[in-house]
């Protein structure tokens, strides 16, 4: 891979690698009574690590011009082996906390780092930002050339997004075993890991800017749309909701800038937000690629898909208040919250519509090919879990719906059901065209993988819905007295059950990740030893003479 | 832009642009679209105009119901107090003696109580108040403080022990091997002879279990009584029952007498209406028997 870089990139990235290094030092000097000292180790292993594979091949001859002819597409490579990798981690350690919570004496070893309070964070940062944020990133890359019909402006930043990102993520996830958090829910990192990633996005954000800048094709392709709202709307959210004043430069904890209701209220307008613009808007992104590639079909409407991005862009931004129903937030932003939540639907809906009317005249390669299945499904879960939304944020039913396991089964059907599902789906189409193979290792084992992560995800919503309806109503239960019927011990003991069977849900889930997993790497393994096949080689179809490097 | 070209499949053309292989049908909106994103702003308006909404620039939009969810809370808390008050009422102007004597009272104080104990009282004396270590068990009424009496009880859940409370009961067991007052040997007597009052140490060596009488006589007396039966003023628990604490075992009762033993109980006062102290006094006081 450094081989692929120029001279001056690789002196850049070296350049950069000892700057880390030094703030790694840093940190670790500054912070030696505190554990931010831990975390500047972390980022110090990490860069010295790291600069030693680039100088190993720091002295390769440079990469011809002929180079330039091609997209680029190592990063992109990088980034789905790493999220395939942060799905088994993930969704391990969300088997683990579903166990702690059936049987609690499941920490193993009496430590503070195996609480389920610091494991918590590990799985939802690990599946959100390790898993769904490096599938995002890597798909990006490769969806904005082929669109864009350009190279990717330079070889060095898509790099530095890939690795600085998955960086933050490592520092995120050793931060939360440490104890250091600022209980932000999926804000949970302090402030130089914030810091960080806002350097990240910026780069990664320019990167959209710069090869759009140079595209080939007159318009610009609809699931580059959604890739920028992501990248875009994600930076806005995560600088507001992440202001805050450290105690110091030597210790990780800060205050927020927010304090009491407004602080809940800029959580969760930054929490549904996420939701919408990472877990919703960039993997949208991916499915308008992807899912129409495998399908060989027309995306049904543009129109629709038009009035969807904008209906999405505009109404998801009032949902947040939704969180906060019945709580000390004004009544007002809750009615604004849900009203626009019930008007979100619509767009939703249409989304998914229009993923589902573009595999009209396809519908015979969903059912004989497991990736298309997946990419199929994913679009059924997202119009399930939108309604799901919409329907919860209705004050009444969130009286109901509110604190208990419904909410946790309804972010599973998005996030396993239709985030994970299309993930899958566009990694098994994506693997094959970029190692130039007719198709997977063993598409029987993305038949295996799809129907496990179906039952999973089937097994975990159902248990968790029963469960979060029961519980709800065990807790406005009046008995002839006046008094509530059942003490929360009480609706505990129901749940168990319940535990048990989404600690079994998510363990299929887990093995179909295991399975994709290993597909993929045999695949690539594969792809290694055999000689370049004939294939088509996949070029910007423009001469080779007219230049996509930047500075054209 | 080639305008006219039209999909194979269901002959409907397309936009004329193509990335990578994909192309778009020019299909028009469906109406259903329009009919729903309708249907859901007339939703939404209907209850912007019923409900508080649109924020102005000192206040909000009212809207026509003029609901307050916090009057609406406290209306709701106040209704639920008037319609438990045709019992609560009852409880609060009854003696412990009359209460348990009226079986209608004793359904109410059962319901309550028992939701009240599990969401205050469980996390340490468990769903059945049978205990575990370190906590009593309820069920088996082997009172450490007081008599058993309900106004016994009542005290002991209002201050708690070794609590925060300005008239908390305070106990506790020392540590006398930690603290250098008694020699391992000692300890290792007086806890055989502890264990043989309850007939633990059937095998037990004769002359240490002598020798521990003396140990118990001149150092444990003053709290657990000459005859061990301990006091249940200063919250001593009776060595010749069945009922352990801590734990019976011969290692347990050592660890007790060397490192002491200090339980605490909240203060309930700061945290119960006086209402629901005597609820749970009652239903602690009429749990049904269950020995260790």
């Amino acid at each position: 891979m450094i081989s692929r870089l120029t001279l001056s990139e690789r002196q850049l990235a070296l350049g950069v690698l000892l700057f880390l290094g030094i703030i790694g030092l840093a940190m670790a000097a500054a912070g030696r009574n505190d554990p931010l000292g831990g975390q500047g180790f972390i980022v110090l292993l990490f860069s010295v690590g790291l600069a030693f594979y680039v100088m190993s091949g720091y002295f390769a001859p440079e990469p011809d011009e002929s180079r330039l002819a091609s997209y680029y597409d190592d990063p992109t490579k990088v980034g789905i082996v790493l999220a395939m990798f942060w799905a088994v981690i993930g969704m391990a350690m969300g088997v683990w906390v579903a166990a702690l919570l059936a049987w609690p004496e499941l920490t193993f070893v009496d430590q503070a780092w195996a609480s389920f309070g610091r494991l918590r964070p590990v799985h939802t940062s690990g599946v959100i930002f390790g898993f769904g944020g490096n599938a995002l990133i890597a798909t990006s890359f490769h969806v904005l050339q082929r669109t864009s019909r350009a190279r990717l402006p330079d070889q060095f930043s898509p790099w530095f997004v890939l690795i600085g990102y998955n960086l933050f993520c490592i520092v995120a996830a050793s931060g939360y075993l440490m104890g250091i958090t600022q209980s932000k829910e999926y804000a949970e990192p302090e402030w130089y890991a914030d810091i960080w990633l806002v350097i990240v996005w910026v780069v990664y954000f320019l990167i959209y800017l710069r090869t759009l800048a140079r595209r080939k094709e007159p318009h610009i392709y609809v699931a580059n749309w959604y890739y920028m709202a992501f990248i875009l709307v994600v930076a806005v959210l995560h600088i507001v909701n992440n202001l805050a004043v450290p105690v110091s430069f030597s210790h990780a904890k800060s205050y927020s800038l927010f304090s009491g209701v407004q602080d809940a209220m800029t959580e969760w307008w930054y929490g549904h937000n996420a939701v919408a613009f990472f877990l919703t808007s960039g993997f949208l992104g991916m499915m308008y690629y992807y899912l129409p590639k495998r399908a060989g079909r027309p995306i049904f409407s543009y129109r629709l898909s038009i009035i969807s991005f904008w209906g999405i862009t505009f109404l998801y931004m009032w949902a947040g208040s939704h969180h906060l129903h019945y709580t000390a937030l004004p009544q007002w932003v809750q009615t604004l919250g849900m009203t626009f939540s019930v008007m979100l639907l619509v767009p939703s809906w249409a989304s998914a519509g229009n993923a589902l009317a573009t595999l009209n005249g396809a519908w015979h390669k969903v059912r004989d090919d497991a990736t298309l299945r997946f990419m199929m499904v994913a679009a059924v879960f997202y119009g399930l879990s939108t309604f799901e939304g919409s329907f919860m944020a209705i004050r009444p039913v969130n009286s109901l719906s509110h604190y208990t396991d419904w909410t946790i089964g309804h972010v599973h059907a998005g996030a396993l059901g239709w985030v994970a599902m299309i993930t899958f789906g566009s990694i098994y189409a994506l693997v094959p065209w970029l190692w130039k193979r007719e198709a997977m290792y063993s598409p029987r084992l993305v038949e295996v993988h799809f129907w496990l992560a179906l039952a999973g995800t089937i097994v975990y919503v159902f248990s968790m819905w029963n469960s979060g309806i029961i519980q709800g109503l065990m807790w406005r239960t009046y008995n002839d007295s006046g008094t509530l019927a059942y003490s929360f011990v009480d609706s505990l003991e129901a749940m168990h059950p319940y535990y048990i069977a989404r600690t079994f849900g998510g363990l299929l889930f887990l093995a179909g990740a295991v399975v994709g997993t290993f597909n993929v790497l045999k695949t690539i393994t594969l792809a290694r030893h055999e000689s370049a096949t004939a294939a088509e080689p996949d070029m910007p179809a423009i001469p080779a003479t007219s230049a996509v490097q930047a500075g054209e | 832009m080639e305008l006219d070209k039209r999909d194979v499949v269901t002959g409907r053309p397309t936009t004329g642009h193509e990335w990578n292989g994909i192309e778009e049908l020019e299909t028009p909106i469906p109406r259903v679209v329009f009919f729903f994103l309708g249907t859901a702003f007339v939703f939404s308006l209907i209850c912007w105009m019923l409900y508080p909404t649109w924020p102005l620039i000192w206040t909000y939009t009212k809207g026509m119901l003029g609901t307050d969810q916090k009057q609406v809370v406290a209306v709701q808390v106040e209704d639920a107090a008037l319609s438990r008050a045709t019992w609560t009422s009852e409880i609060e102007k009854k003696s412990y003696a009359e209460i348990e004597a009226d079986p209608a009272l004793m359904r109410s104080v059962k319901e309550t109580g028992h939701t009240l104990f599990g969401d205050n009282c469980a996390a340490c004396h468990g769903v059945n108040a049978t205990g575990g270590a370190g906590f009593p068990n309820l069920a088996a009424k082997a009172w450490l403080w007081g008599d058993g009496s309900p106004e016994a009880l009542e005290e002991t859940i209002r201050v708690g022990i070794n609590s925060t409370n300005d008239d908390t009961r305070t106990s506790q067991m020392l540590a006398f091997g930690h603290d250098g007052m008694l020699p391992t040997d000692q300890i290792e007597a007086v806890v055989a002879y502890v264990r043989s009052l309850s007939s633990l140490e059937p095998a037990g060596d004769a002359k240490r279990i002598e020798a521990g009488k003396q140990v118990f006589a001149a150092n444990c007396v003053a709290c657990h009584g000459e005859d061990a039966k301990g006091k249940r003023d200063v919250g001593a628990p009776d060595l010749t029952d069945a009922n352990w604490l801590y734990g019976s075992d011969a290692q347990s009762v050592f660890t007790t007498v060397y490192s002491g033993r200090q339980g605490h109980m909240p203060n309930w006062a700061a945290r119960l209406s006086p209402l629901d102290i005597k609820i749970l006094t009652v239903y602690v006081h009429t749990l049904e028997k269950k020995p260790q």
